[in-house]
């Protein structure tokens, strides 16, 4: 049984349909891929996933059970995280501050437990902050830990938002364009990160990139967006060569040129 | 001049010894002299020193606990002017408390919040109205009105009921963000102070504009609380539970929600942080601080009506916060004690000097023009300065350092190791 499943997704926003009857069911603990053109939908994808927003049609199924209408934070204790396309650190609050706040759920200290201070929460709290620790150093980022989040570079932001959304233990976890911004090398690390995500947690990855290359490199399986409908999936070979999606990317014209050629 | 500093840094005797010498001082010439609020403010003083001092955290508490419950009580009884030096020191508690009750909301959690007031309103009214015959209007029987044995109770029930209501107002308010946020607790705070002032008819509950007056002091077997001196300690002990309260809550998982849910809600929200949920405890936090400094100020006052809860108290508490510096505990603790001793001390002897100069027919200072009359100006003032020259107050919001030595040291004892997903852990399934 499948982990992650769409079926008939429909996202309007007024008389824009950003999302179109998309039915998509991702390869459980493999690294699969959201592709398409810029407004192809994809991050409003994800959102609906995510529970930010609400589908206006259609099903989204996690482990056999609906999460369409649950709140966002009930999502992510149901075990699907995400990183953001804009970055959204919490750029005032350190580095492993960030990552703690990633664990919120797994931990019980609530309001009295924490005034009165009782016995376990201190510890919770030192175990905690160790396991945010390791995720920083398991992303690379130990060294940042007492700096503020917002100070970091680029690329490291990208890092940490990554070591944030494990903390929360994730099944799923969605990773918006992780590679923006990033240059080559900085790329190279983070598909080695991504590559040792999915092969020691196990965890069911989802991309959505416009670096082709990742995309080919780290992903089994490949859904194509393009004008919020779904015109193509399969193994990075098949959309290497589907004439769809080269006619959605570069335009009819270079189409033309493919089959002459 | 910095050869100094760096001697006072490295050898702690010479500081201790110098501290000592300026708070014997300073603690002196307040008791000798009859009424000096230099040398008084010069003492008040001595905690800002403190916390600059290279001393650990545990003795700088000591410190602080020696001053307030011994050198300041004894200092200021030397001369006449006791009961007034206290009384500032002692409304310096009670607006330190709401600062720090308010810093929660507008400090930790990012929502401005213009009617703070309200809820120290609410404090107030709820001991003044079942402490007084005010409350037979409304409720039969020989129960009521509570004596001021009841106080202590009162505390924590007026708490309560300010937190009851910081619920009851988020549940609506919180749908609203930023701007709209900050004009619709404005609105709040309006509309409790006129209802206080109107519930006059039908039923008289809180007596209108006239306010509730003989509003029993505190009372602990058999000793009553009356003057300023008495009531410095139960706000210096409710002060201390506050503090001690926020300094727990800063950096504990709730603490960080909040800083979350301020520096980016969505990704809170994805984080799995209940976004409503957590805004409301900051709300009912900050208002049960408030709430209890509202029944203190009822039982020390004996008095209250509706002018004592305008917005620009409101404002006033909004200043402390922003000029001390948001976020900021000892920050907030600055800014409280600026703005209270502006008003209550600097302005009025600056008032009380300048209409001394006109009696004596020196110059002439219309009293348009008296200092007392300045405070909103002043506090105009104050804002725009800190906007543009220290946007993140006196004291700016610090965040905590973390030892990575003591981190990897606990790194075996970490709860669940990486590679486990929540699958295997469970985490997922509850």
């Amino acid at each position: 049984m499948s982990e992650l499943k769409v079926s008939k997704l429909i996202k309007r926003f007024g008389g824009l349909v950003a999302v179109n009857g998309v039915d998509f069911t991702f390869p459980e603990g493999k690294i699969s891929a959201v592709i398409g053109p810029n407004g192809a939908g994809k991050t409003t994808f994800f959102n609906m996933i995510t529970g930010i927003y609400i589908p206006d049609e259609g099903e989204i199924e996690l482990g056999g059970k609906s999460i369409v209408k649950v709140k966002p934070h009930k999502i992510t204790e149901l075990g699907v995280a995400r990183t953001f396309q804009n970055i959204r650190l919490f750029g005032s609050m350190t580095v492993l501050e960030n990552v703690m706040v990633g664990m919120h759920i797994h931990l019980k200290a609530g309001l009295f437990g924490t005034l009165l201070r009782l016995p376990g929460i201190r510890q919770e709290e030192e175990d905690s902050a160790a396991e945010a620790y390791r995720l920083l150093e398991y992303v690379g980022l130990a060294a940042y830990l007492n700096e503020e989040a917002g100070s970091l570079p680029y690329g490291a932001q990208r890092r940490l938002e990554i070591a944030r959304a494990l903390a929360t233990r994730p099944r799923v976890l969605l990773l918006d364009e992780p590679a923006a911004g990033m240059n080559p090398r900085e790329t190279a690390q983070l598909i080695e990160l991504i590559k040792q995500i999915q092969r020691e947690m196990g965890i069911t990855v989802v991309l959505i990139e416009h670096d082709m290359k990742l995309v080919m490199e780290l992903s089994e399986y490949i859904l194509v967006l393009d004008y919020g409908t779904k015109i193509a999936e399969g193994v990075p070979e098949e959309i290497r060569s589907n004439p769809r999606v080269i006619e959605a990317y570069l335009g009819k014209s270079a189409v033309r040129q493919e089959v002459m050629s | 001049m910095n050869k100094w500093i760096f001697v006072l840094r490295q050898n702690k005797l010479v500081l201790a010894a110098v501290y000592a010498v300026f708070v014997i001082v300073t603690a002196l010439s307040v008791y000798l002299s009859d009424k000096s609020v230099v040398s008084f403010l010069l003492l008040l003083s001595s905690f800002l020193l403190l916390y600059y001092t290279a001393f650990p955290n545990t003795v700088k508490w000591g410190i602080a606990g020696v001053l307030l419950l011994i050198v300041i009580p004894f200092a200021t009884s030397g001369g006449a002017s006791h009961e007034s030096y206290m009384e500032v020191v002692t409304q310096c508690g009670i607006y330190i408390a709401m600062a720090l009750g308010l810093n929660i909301v507008v400090g930790f959690a990012g929502l401005l919040d213009l009617g703070f007031i309200a809820f120290f309103a609410v404090g107030a009214y709820s001991y003044a109205i079942f402490s007084t015959p005010q409350v037979s209007n409304f409720i039969s029987g020989n129960l009521f009105p509570l004596s001021g044995s009841w106080f202590w109770l009162f505390i924590l029930l007026g708490g309560f009921i300010a937190a009851l209501f910081g619920v009851l107002l988020g549940l609506p308010v919180l749908r609203v963000k930023g701007d709209y946020l900050a004009i619709v607790t404005l609105g709040f705070g309006e509309i409790i102070r006129l209802i206080f002032n109107n519930l006059s008819k039908p039923v008289n509950i809180t007596n209108g504009a006239m306010g509730i007056s003989s509003i029993p002091p505190p009372n602990l077997f058999g000793f009553q609380f009356t003057f300023p001196h008495q009531f410095y300690f139960i706000v210096i002990a409710i002060l201390a539970v506050v503090l001690f309260g926020v300094r727990r809550l800063e950096h504990s998982r709730l603490g960080r929600s909040w800083k979350a849910i301020r520096e980016n809600e969505i990704a809170a929200q994805a984080m799995g942080i209940p976004v409503i949920g957590t805004k409301l405890t900051a709300f009912a936090v900050g208002a049960s601080f408030s709430g209890m400094m509202g029944v203190v100020f009822a039982a020390k006052q004996t008095f209250i009506d509706p002018t004592s809860f305008t917005l620009v108290e409101s404002a006033t508490i909004l200043v402390m916060v922003i000029l001390g510096g948001m976020g900021s505990v000892p920050g907030v603790i600055l800014g409280a004690a600026i703005v209270t001793i502006l008003n209550l001390q600097v302005l009025t002897e600056l008032t009380n000097w300048f209409n001394q100069l006109t009696l004596n027919g020196i110059v002439n200072i219309p009293s348009a023009l008296s200092p007392s009359k300045m405070q909103r100006l002043l506090f105009g003032v104050i804002l725009v300065l800190m906007a543009i020259f220290r946007p993140n107050g006196l004291i700016a919001a610090k965040n905590r350092k973390v030892n990575e030595e003591k981190l990897k040291a606990n790194l075996p004892k970490a709860a669940v190791p990486i590679g486990q997903s929540a699958k295997q852990s469970g985490g997922a399934f509850k």
